[in-house]
């Protein structure tokens, strides 16, 4: 810790920083209006996979970087969970080297694109930014500023793709391909190793593709970064399950000294209330499968979905608003939320409750489905339904839903997606005997190397965490890589 | 991307595909499956491995033709590519040796049910087979069945092959005839579920094959799942074996008819665009 203060005292005392600080007012960057999003019409996006946020214009990205005020003691880094260098990246996009801020976000975040999409900054680094915590004022828009370098480096055709050191031959694997699999393949390639990933998907991405919908992370952001990678040497593997194609131990007699497990959360919960496998009634990851990964919508591609014209989504997270806001761009005429608590225990990013509001989507808060019902082809038609209100705090601090006797009533619907979580993927705890896994199936690690109960298998992501984030799953990806890295740099020495 | 090495037409609508596929090869078990998809905008569907040569490096498939997937598959020819494979998928067939074991196929079920008839005979067992169609044209894998079966009986509805009647007909026969330890019935859900009903009354175990729609195959989207004994179970990492005399085969059967409109629209499509072609 005391080294990277030290390291950012050093950074920030670098003539161009100080200059650039002294260049306005303190007054004069705190009196400006936080930039706004420029954002496609409600009613034109909701029927189009257009991306829903545009970015910024280079001006206000400007105009925005000079409301940053440079602090000593950076407090939005606090919020960060991997530490980006968050004053030194939007002061380069002040003095306009935008090339430089992208260098400066990938010294810690492999996917900054994507990260000032789909992080919740409201609750991270914007959410400890002096403007939040002292001023009372709406905070630097952080992930704007993101999302803008990120963009403005790969537009520029001037991506650059990142110093890999010598080969050392050594070979390790990758299991899952989503953002902490990339993370890991992306660090462990710099050092030197010979990286595979290994997919059980046809695509590479992860939840990244196969969840996010295009209109709020497009697939060309995703595919740009796994060019970079494979220009970096990373292979991939797609259509390769480990534990199924190839054991740990095949992989092992292949040569491969160590493996980083990302596989995910990838096993749908359903509520488990009668009636809830009629038709039409999906999990999330099945009907955001279908029309992500498989471009179901598409007549083009042979994959069929239903498009509902009364869709209820349960849930209150990323992934509800995500099917709800899919639904609508699938023509559904009513889409909505049903969620049991209300809209401040929200686990989705504010910015999409934000934009599903504008396009329609109707919130029933405090509510919860009881039963389904389906026509004489057993085709959900109908839902029961319960009224909620909240009571005293549960564990996780949030008030606990209660039921409201006698408030049971029924809607029509055609369509119910079920987003009420994921539990972590059992396929490598299958595989693996010895692997030590919790009560809840996720993998056990050390907090620092990611190292689980088999020393050459490392872990992170949501396979570790339960259902988390892309940044908590990239951190966990880079710790590992390092971890491993330690790990056969000794276990070599030892020989 | 997966070459298919040899294709064999054993009838109108049914091949025999030999792809290349080293690892499945190496790690597959009788009664797993494969997914496959043809082409980027394909879709995915699920195959049972019906034989393997590890030291060749290649997978064998059987399929019938009965929408555009499968049909484009049944297609496609000597060097041709099939652009994705994924596998091996489910879980194994528990083969052992019981006795006698009655297996029964009907439908998209003969195809999955060869390797498990070619299972137990060579564990040791005395395999009866009944073959069950609607008419004689419909009997598929007759002769591949013969080659690993103490007896076929041919049921068909209309009497044009084998005995006239159904599937359960078939099997009634055998059971009074005959001690059967053990049965093990693949085909269209309505099917399964008499042919479940049959066997419940004399007591005898049996092992139900199920053929839901799938996407992912690995557990992932739920899409297959289906109710066993009161629980939901996903059918790719559950199964595809179940205890026939618990699973709910009338929520299968309408589960599985959930894009049937789509799928025919889509194969009318097909045809046409393939008339077009040809
Ligand atoms: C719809 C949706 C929206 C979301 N929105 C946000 C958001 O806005 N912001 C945010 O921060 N987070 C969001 N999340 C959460 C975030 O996407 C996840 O936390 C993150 O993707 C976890 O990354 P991961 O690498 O651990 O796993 P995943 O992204 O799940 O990737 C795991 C990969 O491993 C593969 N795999 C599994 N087992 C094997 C095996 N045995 N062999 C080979 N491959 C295997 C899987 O096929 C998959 O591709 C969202 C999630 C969903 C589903
Ligand atoms: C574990 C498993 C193993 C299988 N093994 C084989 C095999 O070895 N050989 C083989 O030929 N088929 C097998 N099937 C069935 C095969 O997957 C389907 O026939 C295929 O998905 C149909 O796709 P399609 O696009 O050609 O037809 P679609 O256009 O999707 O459907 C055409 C018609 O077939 C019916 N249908 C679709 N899917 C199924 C299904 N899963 N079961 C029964 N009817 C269906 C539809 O209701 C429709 O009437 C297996 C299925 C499973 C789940
Ligand atoms: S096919 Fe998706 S979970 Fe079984």
């Amino acid at each position: 810790m005391e080294n990277i203060l030290e390291y950012l005292k050093e950074e920030r005392s670098q003539e161009w920083r100080a200059e650039i600080r002294k260049s306005m007012k303190a007054k004069e960057r705190t009196s400006r209006e936080r930039v706004k999003m420029p954002e496609e019409d409600p009613n034109v996006r909701n029927k189009s996979n257009i991306e829903v946020n545009s970015g910024l214009p280079i001006e206000n990205a400007v105009l925005e970087a000079q409301r940053c005020l440079d602090c000593p003691d950076p407090t939005c880094m606090t919020g960060c969970p991997v530490g980006i260098n968050i004053p030194k990246f939007i002061k380069k996009i002040e003095v306009k080297d935008f090339l430089g801020a992208a260098s400066v976000l990938k010294e810690t975040n492999g996917l900054p694109a994507v990260c000032g999409r789909v992080c919740p900054q409201e609750v991270q680094c914007e959410s400890t930014c002096f403007y939040t915590i002292k001023l009372k004022k709406p905070p630097v828009a952080i992930g704007y500023l993101e999302r803008f370098a990120a963009d403005y480096e790969r537009e520029s055709g001037k991506m650059n793709v990142p110093h890999v050191a010598d080969s050392n031959k050594i070979k390790v694997g990758i299991v899952g391909s989503g953002p902490a699999g990339l993370a890991a393949a992306g660090d462990l390639a710099k050092f030197g190793y010979d990286v595979t990933v290994f997919e059980a998907l046809h695509e590479i991405g992860g939840v990244l593709k196969y969840g996010i919908p295009e209109f709020r992370l497009p697939n060309v952001i995703v595919d740009v970064e796994i060019d970079n990678m494979k220009k970096m040497g990373v292979k991939f593997r797609t259509n390769f399950i480990v534990g199924k194609t190839a054991s740990f131990d095949d992989l092992k007699k292949d040569g491969f000294e160590a493996f980083f497990v990302g596989s995910g959360a990838g096993l749908p919960r359903f509520m488990n209330i009668p009636g809830e496998n009629y038709n039409g009634i999906f999990s999330s990851n099945e009907y955001l499968t279908r029309v992500n990964l498989m471009n179901a919508a598409d007549p083009d591609y042979d994959t069929p979905v239903i498009s509902g014209k009364n869709v209820a989504v349960i849930g209150g997270g990323n992934t509800a608003m995500d099917s709800v806001r899919t639904a609508k761009r699938l023509g559904a005429d009513r889409a909505m939320i049903i969620y049991r608590r209300s809209e401040k225990e929200m686990p989705a990013r504010v910015e999409e409750i934000k934009h599903a509001k504008e396009e329609d989507i109707e919130f029933m808060n405090l509510h919860n489905p009881l039963e389904y019902y389906a026509d004489e082809n057993g085709r959900v038609n109908r839902m029961k339904i319960q009224k909620m209100e909240l009571g005293e705090p549960d564990a996780s601090g949030r008030r606990r839903p209660v039921p409201i006797q006698g408030s049971e009533f029924y809607i029509d619907v055609d369509t119910v997606v079920v987003s009420v979580g994921v539990s972590p993927n059992p396929l490598i705890p299958k595989a693996l005997a010895d692997l030590k896994v919790t009560d809840w199936g996720t993998i056990v690690v050390d907090k620092e190397t990611m190292q689980s109960s088999i020393p050459e298998l490392f872990a992170g992501g949501d396979i570790v965490r339960g259902g988390a984030t892309v940044i908590l799953a990239m951190g966990d990806g880079r710790k590992a890589a390092a971890g491993m890295h330690k790990y056969i740099q000794e276990k070599i020495k030892a020989n | 991307m997966s070459k298919i090495l040899e294709k064999e037409i054993f009838s109108k609508n049914v091949v025999k595909l030999v792809l290349d596929a080293p690892e499945i090869a190496r790690t597959r078990k009788p009664g797993h499956f494969v997914i496959i998809k043809i082409g980027k905008k394909g879709e995915r569907i699920p195959l049972t491995i019906a034989s393997a040569d590890a030291k060749k490096g290649t997978i064998t498939l059987v399929v019938q033709k009965v929408g555009v997937t499968s049909g484009k598959l049944c297609n496609l020819e000597v060097g041709d590519e099939v652009t994705d494979v994924v596998g091996p998928l489910g879980e194994a067939t528990h083969i052992e040796k019981v006795g006698t074991v009655l297996c029964a196929g009907g439908g998209v079920g003969v195809a999955p049910l060869l390797p498990i008839v070619e299972g137990f005979k060579k564990a040791g067992n005395r395999v009866i087979t009944i073959l069950a169609a609607r008419s004689k044209d419909l009997i598929i894998l007759e002769e591949q069945m013969r080659e690993f079966s103490d007896e076929v009986i041919i049921m068909t509805d209309d009497g044009s092959y084998g005995k006239k009647g159904l599937v359960t007909a078939g099997m009634e026969e055998v059971i009074q005839r005959e001690k059967v330890n053990l049965s093990v019935v693949i085909g269209p859900a309505i099917m399964m579920k008499f042919a479940a009903l049959t066997t419940k009354k004399y007591n005898i175990k049996t092992y139900a094959s199920l053929n839901t729609i799938m996407v992912d195959g690995t557990g992932m989207c739920g899409a297959c799942r289906v109710s066993v004994g009161g629980r939901t179970k996903f059918v790719c990492v559950d199964g595809p074996e179940f205890d026939a005399h618990q699973v709910d085969f009338d929520e299968m059967l309408a589960r599985l008819g959930a894009y049937k409109d789509q799928e025919l629209e889509a194969y009318e499509r097909y045809m046409k665009t393939a008339e077009t072609v040809s």
